[in-house]
């Protein structure tokens, strides 16, 4: 005996195996990315004031990232849309647009957003220390905003060997827009377009420093959850690229030349894995950059 | 309906040559890297039992330390430190540290490794297809992937005692902040150590439940043969139906909070730490910001579930077993799907009720004490539909009904003494004692496990053609029901009277004074009798193993139905070819027609047509055929 509905739908369920097999799986996917989605209301809900901070990454960036991820899920439709009409020209170029859309996202992620937070410093200055820095943190200003408390200087720091040496006593920190300039007011709400470091250097002693690390995971809460979150979700779309490449390839016209619906119905359950990555996507870009 | 009659309405021409290929398969192909839902179910069934066996060596171990804390072990003692480092026993004498180790990987192993892959994976894998008439699984290979997962998730597992430091130490529910600092700082290795080990190892295992249930759920979904509609599937079916369900969805925020664990522990994130820790008199430098209660929800959303997931497999085997030997329908096969789904829902609102002690507040107290007494009626309706299912029937007592009975009082006296630790306030007091042990392992130990040697019992014969000798099958059964109570009945007194699950010492240094005695033995005197029924007991499975290796290859030859049941898995040949039936099955009834009035004998099998006259009797329309 043979196993029925590989490719045939079953008259009373009307659903192919791997369709069943792949909602369930999206089913478990949304529960783990739900795991992680509420450790990181957790973590957030418990930040003492000041201890979460806000606009660290670079929103344009994330915007065409959340655009291309959207574009791919079109164009994967229209794959699967060809493939149904049996045009398989057209069914290549689109796989190939759809696969180009996720190494350009994951290579946007990889060489350039990851590593600028790898490069980024921040340090939090102990409480009883804080005045000594207030010409950094404008603490004074942001209270008379209403605004949550300043704990933390970040910018590009100069002598890295400061971070392992225990001989070298302070951080020379070349000072981000906030910590240049606290006061202004134009600073108060995080802006949408990146803001490099400043020439103003500022001397830190590590006496005066609770923590200080690049933007690495163990930065604070918020890089852990982001850190693990987005490489978990690049890990999604890598396993989603390398099935579509698989798709694309010659050895998918020979399944296409004698089954052709068999690999219509591949890149359904495919593309319904994409769409659910980039749903996370939609979660993700929210939370970690808007928010 | 002809019963020959084709499932698939495209027959592929090609079908003949396929088949005329998986007879030719290699060595490799057909026993080792097989995509044959029953040589995977066998696979998983020996890695489940010799995973058993070893869980339980761990705890025959750990028994000495705790019946003669401080002593040597004898003769024994002389080699462990040989296999597992000189640091873990000493001249025979069991340290702190190792004794920690043996208990967190006791609880893995037995749960994770043992139960999981015999009761969930080998018995579904194996019966699952043959009871609904399905060829094989729904994606063969991704069964072939979920074995493998969960082999090199062992593999790992086993690894970790071999490592400096040896395997993980901080229970089985690995608890931060304990577990993201054990095994770190001088003497260990970054990854190779126990804990990260332990960490790695349950991604693999994780992912292979995953795999597992996405394939039980879909191939009971569509893999059914015609007429078998969903109230005609066995209980067996519908208790692996909802197992898959909740492995698939309370495992992945477990996974979650695994890949935030092993961040904490390799990436220095602080997931679960909060500020201000304090090390070995050093402040652990770390960003903090953690909670560590995150993790233990994360933990019990999982842990809960899969206590259910440990049970309802045993339940379905069971019910299978009672009806066969009682010569009668199951009592209320309606109530008892109904209540299986229900505990399946519930299963995943009650997961707080572990974590009374941590102070989360009144309220949500209050929410989860309620939903686990929910959860309790529906366990009850199935127990007593099993119970009630032996009235007045025709009792068999063969060695699988041997089990079968004595599942009933061991599961009904573990679930009833749990419902004192479902009240938060009497929990405040039992919470981390002998009385916990004893609960939970009068569900799994004599409850699960008598279950699954029931189901080995049972389908050994559809498996091999041969059955297991009945003489050895009872002295296997009677010692070790025996000695299953001689360990357990006096946790719970040694629980009552105050005694921490987790000490090192037995208890020696709390109860010596005699002045509180149980039947005239302390506390911890009650230490040497349960370690000897534990040792005995372990003697008692050597007739279990022989018999069980033995009737492989010379037990009494039988014929395709030798339990004269009534389920699909026993019209298949025995064993079942690659394809498993030589007709396409239909079912044109329900599962247990035992002792049907106005038929010869007293068992028709569920592909045997409807006569007229017994339609017109049983006052039904024409037969659903779908």
């Amino acid at each position: 005996m043979e196993i029925p509905y590989t490719v045939s739908t079953r008259p009373d369920t009307g659903l192919w195996n791997a369709k069943v097999g792949i909602w369930l799986f999206l089913a478990s996917e949304v529960m783990l990315f739900g795991g992680l989605f509420s450790a990181y209301i957790f973590l957030r809900l418990d930040a003492p004031p000041g201890m979460w901070p806000h606009g660290l990454l670079n929103v344009p960036v994330g915007t065409m990232n959340t655009a291309i991820l959207i574009m791919s899920s079109v164009t994967v439709v229209l794959a699967w849309a060809a493939l149904k009409m049996r045009k398989y020209r057209a069914y290549w170029w689109y796989m190939l647009a759809t696969i180009l859309c996720g190494v350009i996202f994951l290579t946007v992620k990889l060489v350039y957003e990851w590593p600028q937070k790898f490069d980024h410093f921040g340090a939090y200055i102990k409480p009883e220390e804080l005045g000594k820095y207030e010409q950094y943190l404008g603490n004074e200003h942001a209270a008379a905003k209403g605004l949550p408390p300043r704990l933390e200087v970040t910018g590009h720091l100069h002598n890295r060997a400061a971070l392992n040496d225990p001989n070298i006593k302070e951080y020379e920190v070349a000072l981000d827009p906030l910590n240049a300039d606290p006061s202004n007011p134009a600073m108060d709400r995080p802006h949408f377009f990146y803001m490099p470091p400043t020439d103003k250097i500022a001397t830190i002693e590590k006496a005066d420093v609770q923590y200080a690390t690049m933007f690495l995971p163990k930065h604070s809460a918020y890089f852990a959850s982001y850190f693990t979150i987005t490489g978990l979700h690049g890990m999604h779309v890598l396993g989603g690229v390398l099935v579509f490449i698989y798709m694309w390839l010659p050895v998918s016209k020979r399944l296409y030349q004698r089954n052709p619906e068999h690999l219509a119905n591949r890149v359904e359950v495919a593309g319904l894995f994409w769409h659910f990555v980039d749903l996370i996507w939609i979660f993700v870009f929210p939370l970690f950059y808007l928010l | 309906m002809d019963a020959s009659t084709s499932l698939e309405t495209h027959h592929d021409p090609h079908a003949h040559a396929a088949e005329h290929e998986h007879h030719e398969l290699g060595w490799w192909r057909k026993y080792v890297f097989s995509t044959d839902h029953k040589v995977i179910g066998i696979q998983y069934g020996f890695t489940g039992l010799i995973f058993l066996f070893f869980g339980f060596s761990l705890m025959m171990l750990m028994r000495w330390q705790l019946a003669y804390p401080g002593q040597a072990l004898p003769v024994i003692g002389k080699f462990l430190p040989h296999i597992f480092g000189p640091g873990t026993m000493p001249d025979g004498k069991m340290t702190p540290d190792f004794y920690n180790s043996l208990g967190a990987m006791h609880g893995t192993i037995m749960v994770f490794l043992g139960i999981v892959p015999l009761a969930f994976a080998a018995f579904g894998n194996f019966v699952v297809p043959l009871q609904i008439g399905a060829p094989d699984m729904a994606f063969p290979k991704v069964n072939m992937a979920s074995y493998w997962a969960v082999f090199v998730g062992s593999i790992v597992m086993l690894i970790s005692f071999f490592v400096p430091g040896g395997a993980a130490k901080s229970g089985w529910t690995s608890y931060v902040p304990l577990a993201a600092i054990a095994d770190t700082g001088p003497g260990h290795l970054p990854v190779f150590n126990g804990q990260t080990l332990w960490l790695i190892g349950f991604i693999f295992l994780i992912t292979s439940s995953l795999l597992g249930a996405i394939n039980f759920i879909a191939t009971i979904i569509q893999l059914r043969a015609k007429g078998l509609t969903w109230m005609r599937l066995p209980f067996f079916v519908w208790a692996q139906f909802v197992t898959a369900f909740l492995l698939l969805l309370a495992f992945p925020p477990l996974e979650a909070g695994i890949i935030m664990q092993l961040m904490d522990r390799v990436a220095d994130t602080s997931f679960f730490m909060p500020a201000g820790l304090v090390v070995n008199g050093a402040a652990l430098h770390i960003s903090g910001g953690g909670s560590p209660l995150l993790w233990q929800h994360l933990f019990w959303f999982l842990a809960h579930p899969e206590v259910y997931v440990l049970i309802l497999p045993g339940m379905g085997i069971i019910a299978e077993i009672l009806a066969n030997n009682s010569r009668k329908p199951l009592w209320g096969y309606k109530s008892l799907v109904f209540s299986v789904l229900t505990i399946g829902f519930l299963s995943f609102i009650v997961w707080a009720h572990h974590m009374w002690l941590t102070g989360m507040g009144s309220a949500v107290s209050a929410f989860f004490q309620t939903t686990t007494l929910i959860i309790s009626i529906p366990s009850v309706i199935i127990l007593s539909a099993f119970f009630i299912s032996l009235w007045g029937g025709s009792i068999r007592f063969t060695v699988p009904m041997l089990f079968a009975t004595a599942f009933l009082p061991m599961f009904g006296i573990g679930g009833l003494t749990g419902i004192p630790l479902a009240f938060n306030s009497a929990d405040l007091y039992l919470h981390d004692t002998y009385y916990v042990i004893a609960h939970f392992h009068y569900i799994v130990a004599p409850g699960t496990i008598f279950a699954l040697f029931a189901g080995i019992y049972y389908w050994f014969p559809k498996a091999t053609g041969r059955r297991m000798n009945d003489f050895w099958g009872k002295v296997h059964f009677w010692p070790t029901l025996i000695c299953m109570n001689v360990i357990f009945l006096p946790m719970f007194l040694q629980g009552m009277a105050g005694m921490h699950r987790r000490w090192y010492d037995g208890g020696q240094g709390w109860t010596v004074s005699g002045d509180h005695t149980i039947w005239g033995l302390t506390g911890f005197q009650w230490n040497t009798p349960i370690s000897w029924a534990a040792w005995i007991m372990g003697l008692a499975q050597i007739p279990f193993i022989i018999n069980f290796f033995w009737s492989i290859k010379r037990g009494e030859k039988v014929n395709d139905n030798p339990w004269e049941a009534t389920t699909l898995e026993w019209t298949a040949p025995s064993p079942p070819p690659h394809g498993n039936f030589v007709t396409t099955p239909v079912a044109y009834r329900g599962p247990y027609e035992y002792s049907l009035p106005g038929r010869d004998g007293d068992f028709t099998m569920q592909n045997e047509p409807v006569e007229p006259s017994e339609r017109v009797r049983r006052k039904t329309a024409e037969p659903v055929l779908v």
